[in-house]
């Protein structure tokens, strides 16, 4: 029961992401009569500020939040794993060196180096996956590094380097699988927190341009109308908290269900 | 415990000297010429090459980066593009605004946290503890940039209890600190709890408790000061959210503090003072750091991680 809900929110928003482009949305069009109009008949969800309806917007919205967190979480995953788990191996000046970088992008405190990058290299989606994966791959390196360290001096590991296994085998094949579920855990978790900070560069205005929606960006066009149309700000914001929220709880579900000794 | 010191400090320095080089480096990702998004496509070619000279930017990578480190060390951040003042000045208006906010966001998520941890350990498995970690929960989905806008809904406009936005008077800083507040408020309860839940299986409480102690002088006394010593380690790395996160609350509430100029230099395209505000964020996420490691090996009698010989 406790985890229905959040995979139930958690496969609305999947479905609405890759099947949404499917419906009859039409999120850039413009009707003048409805500006700012409140949920109500034939919109459930109200219009916007340009008479846009925000169902569409909040649909389109979505397939970008679930697209860029899934990229970004796949890119600092591939690089994070493949630099924490060469230099725990490596040891010696290599680790020194990436233990260094990795503490060097970490005095960055949240989503700061993300703005940062974004607000130089200027706005857009592409921009937007290259600063966070920018920001994202620390994590899994620093994840990985550890766990390998600890794993490193394993009797497997021994005995497949007596049998004359090659280094990028014992990675590959004896040390990565073991790792691969406090990953998987990680990665949940950073879907959670890739969704928030695209919403938060959107808000920004360093993130996803006009007139394509954001969630992020469409809560700072509510923030302007929030007398007169509430609605412009909470729905987007709850759209955005459910997301995040669930994806979190099926991350803790799935760090329980993972670990093996506590079951 | 000395020598823990220096190699504390050393790193840290390291630290700062690898942020400085990157921050420096930033002005480098700027697609295409970077003077000419500074000046727009209409300016003149001798504008240009004048503004490239005062930027030194015609020079070799090495030196541009020599001569900004030795900038640093004299606290000689350059000039803005947009106001033509010394960014070290501009700086200087903001910190106090963000600091401030800074403070009183730690000092409410203080004040929510500890009560909130200490009953959810205490009461574990029970309501008090479920509804403790949900608002927790509640808290780390919420990001800065909606619980912002959902209380000026409630408290400014519905009603009507505190301004909208901007920075006057004690009464503006309620709700950008309350939202900077609760989402640390929502980590630092889960982290007190679980701390807190660890040592009160420890022998110690065992006796305290065997000594007829009340429960409260248990829990004050015996307990909390042992599971503060990992709270301090975290509250440390929070500030690093806290001053991250208020980069949006300040642009939230219009609150003139260095997030606020980031953002406005940003959309000005003036780098140097981008540059500044990004290397003084997380130069200061590194000082507090490292101060927060040295606190806490001068608390712990435990570590003698290098005055053991």
């Amino acid at each position: 029961m406790r985890y229905w809900m959040p995979l139930g929110i958690f496969v609305v928003w999947f479905t609405l992401a890759t099947f949404g482009s499917l419906l009859p949305l039409m999120p850039d069009h413009i009707e003048l009569s409805r500006i700012l109009a409140a949920p109500g008949h034939g919109a459930w969800l109200g219009y916007d500020d340009l008479g846009r309806p925000l169902w569409d917007r909040l649909v389109e919205g979505a397939r970008i939040s679930f697209f860029v967190s899934v990229l970004v979480v796949l890119i600092s995953l591939v690089i994070g794993t493949i630099i924490g788990a060469i230099t725990a191996y490596a040891g010696g000046w290599l680790d020194h060196v990436i233990v260094r970088i990795i503490d060097i992008f970490l005095a960055f405190p949240g989503l700061l180096l993300a703005i940062a990058l974004a607000g130089l290299m200027g706005p857009g989606l592409n921009n937007v996956v290259i600063a966070l994966s920018v920001i994202g791959w620390v994590g899994f390196a620093r994840l990985t590094r550890a766990q390998v360290m600890a794993l490193k001096n394993r009797d497997h590991i021994h005995a497949a380097v007596a049998l004359g296994a090659g280094r990028p085998r014992i990675i590959l094949r004896h040390l990565l699988p073991l790792v691969s579920a406090p990953l998987i855990v990680e990665a949940t978790f950073a879907v959670a927190s890739v969704v928030i900070a695209e919403a938060g560069l959107s808000f920004l205005g360093l993130g996803i341009q006009p007139p394509d929606p954001s969630w992020g960006s469409m809560i700072r066009e509510g923030t302007r109308y929030m007398l007169v149309a509430p609605h412009m700000v909470l729905v987007p914001g709850i759209a955005l908290m459910l997301v995040v929220l669930s994806v979190n709880l099926l991350g803790d579900r799935l760090r329980d269900w993972m670990d093996v000794k506590a079951r | 415990m000395l020598n823990f010191l220096f190699s504390r400090l050393a790193s840290a320095a390291i630290v700062i000297l690898g942020v400085s080089c990157l921050v420096f480096l930033l002005i480098h990702l700027v697609p295409g010429d970077p003077i000419e998004v500074m000046l727009g496509e209409t300016s003149q070619a001798a504008d240009r090459e004048a503004l490239r000279h005062a930027l030194e930017l015609d020079l070799p990578v090495h030196i541009q980066l020599i001569h900004y480190l030795q900038g640093l060390l004299h606290l000689d951040l350059g000039t803005s593009l947009h106001s033509k003042r010394p960014i070290m000045d501009l700086l200087l208006e903001r910190i106090p605004a963000t600091l401030e906010l800074a403070i009183a966001g730690l000092f409410i998520a203080i004040i929510i946290a500890f009560p909130l941890g200490i009953i959810a350990a205490i009461r574990k498995d029970t309501l008090w503890d479920g509804s403790a970690m949900t608002f927790s929960l509640l808290g780390i989905s919420i990001p800065n940039f909606w619980m912002g806008p959902l209380l000026i809904l409630v408290f400014s406009l519905w009603l009507g209890w505190f301004p909208v936005s901007g920075r006057s008077g004690t009464a503006s800083l309620v709700l950008p600190a309350l939202t900077l507040g609760t989402a640390l408020a929502a980590i630092l309860s889960r982290m007190i709890r679980a701390s807190l839940l660890e040592v009160l299986n420890e022998d110690y409480i065992r006796t305290a408790r065997a000594k007829g102690l009340s429960e409260g002088v248990v829990i004050l006394h015996h307990a909390m000061r042992n599971a503060l010593l990992p709270v301090i380690t975290l509250m440390g790395l929070q500030l690093g959210v806290l001053l991250g996160g208020a980069v949006i609350t300040e642009i939230v509430f219009s609150w003139p503090g260095i997030g606020q100029l980031t953002i406005e230099a940003i959309q000005r395209r003036d780098y140097p003072v981008v540059q500044a505000c990004v290397l003084l964020i997380s130069t200061a996420y590194v000082i507090v750091n490292t101060l927060t490691d040295v606190v806490y090996a001068g608390l712990d009698p435990r570590i003698h991680l290098f005055g053991d010989t």
